[in-house]
């Protein structure tokens, strides 16, 4: 492989920042949490670029694992926005406003 | 030049691209599948990285099974509609962009300082991915990595009896003078909630 390390963990910083724009421009809940899936694979890609850097299998391994937390996190998340919405009849995050001061 | 190259700024493009169209569709669901997209991109990437194992992972839990899931939320909340534009916080946008872009730029000035053009060993895939990638990984997972993985697998079974617990749809708890009144006019009796 002749493409550098470096250009694949640029390319994650690129995603990593779009979906950090994601989360503080959007206001569907759902989009936002689409943004929070976005950073989180632009973090696996660097994962697996040090891997590869490196010269072993335990970045592969990390990713992995953040893989299975991301699965658990989105099935946990969603059903907070059904009830949310349930509660609220609105995805919207600014209407979640209860605790507002 | 090199075919690994080649496929980089090939797919680079297409997961930048469909990552910002991400946060400028302004139905959730045009959103969820350019996501679908970026996520096969960077599939695309753990293959010439070589992870392979991942690759398949990243598609049938990723694209398969969490965008699945996505969708269906999308579907049954029927949040088809646009988002509103009003800014609650005035200047929240524009804010956030630059925030985005100083932050793309500070990391960018720290790989710049730290990787350079390193490229890591050329024989990973003979020394590294002995025997294939997946044997290799999971030598690794099941002796170095054994007892996170374990622990994964509570923090799994949590979150699935987390998502029941959260979706169950609760009956309201009534006040006594609300039973009583329920059980002399009788279900549907005009008791007013």
């Amino acid at each position: 492989m002749r493409t550098p390390i470096s250009y694949f963990v640029a390319l994650s910083v690129i995603l990593f920042a779009i979906g950090t724009v994601g989360v503080l421009v959007r206001k569907n809940a759902l989009v936002i949490f689409m943004s929070v899936e976005l950073q989180l694979n632009a973090v696996n890609l660097a994962l697996v670029a040090f891997s590869r850097m490196h010269g072993n299998l335990n970045g592969q391994v990390l990713a992995f694992f953040s893989m299975v937390v991301a699965a658990a996190e989105v099935v946990v998340g969603l059903a907070i926005i059904v009830n949310v919405y349930r509660r609220l009849h609105s995805a919207n995050v600014d209407d979640a406003s209860l605790l507002r001061w | 030049m090199a075919p690994d190259y080649i496929v980089f700024w090939v797919f680079a493009p297409i997961s930048v691209g469909s990552a910002v169209a991400v946060l400028f569709q302004r139905n959730a669901v045009h959103s969820a599948l350019f996501l679908i997209v970026n996520f096969f991109t960077l599939a695309v990437f753990y293959l010439v990285l070589g992870a392979p194992f991942l690759f398949a992972v990243q598609i049938i839990v990723y694209a398969g099974a969490i965008m699945v899931l996505f969708l269906f939320v999308i579907m049954l909340l029927g949040v088809d509609r646009d988002e509103s534009l009003v800014e609650r916080l005035r200047g929240q946008r524009p804010t956030a962009i630059l925030l985005g872009l100083g932050l793309a730029a500070e990391v960018f000035v720290t790989i710049r300082a730290s990787l350079g053009l390193a490229r890591g060993p050329a024989d990973f895939d003979q020394v590294v991915n002995e025997g294939g990638n997946a044997e290799a990984l999971s030598r690794v997972l099941f002796r170095d990595y054994f007892l996170p993985f374990e622990v994964t697998s509570i923090l799994l079974i949590v979150a699935a009896v987390a998502a029941m617990v959260l979706a169950q749809e609760r009956e309201r708890a009534r006040t006594r003078a609300e039973a009583e009144a329920f059980r002399v006019a009788g279900p549907g009796g005009g008791v007013p909630t």
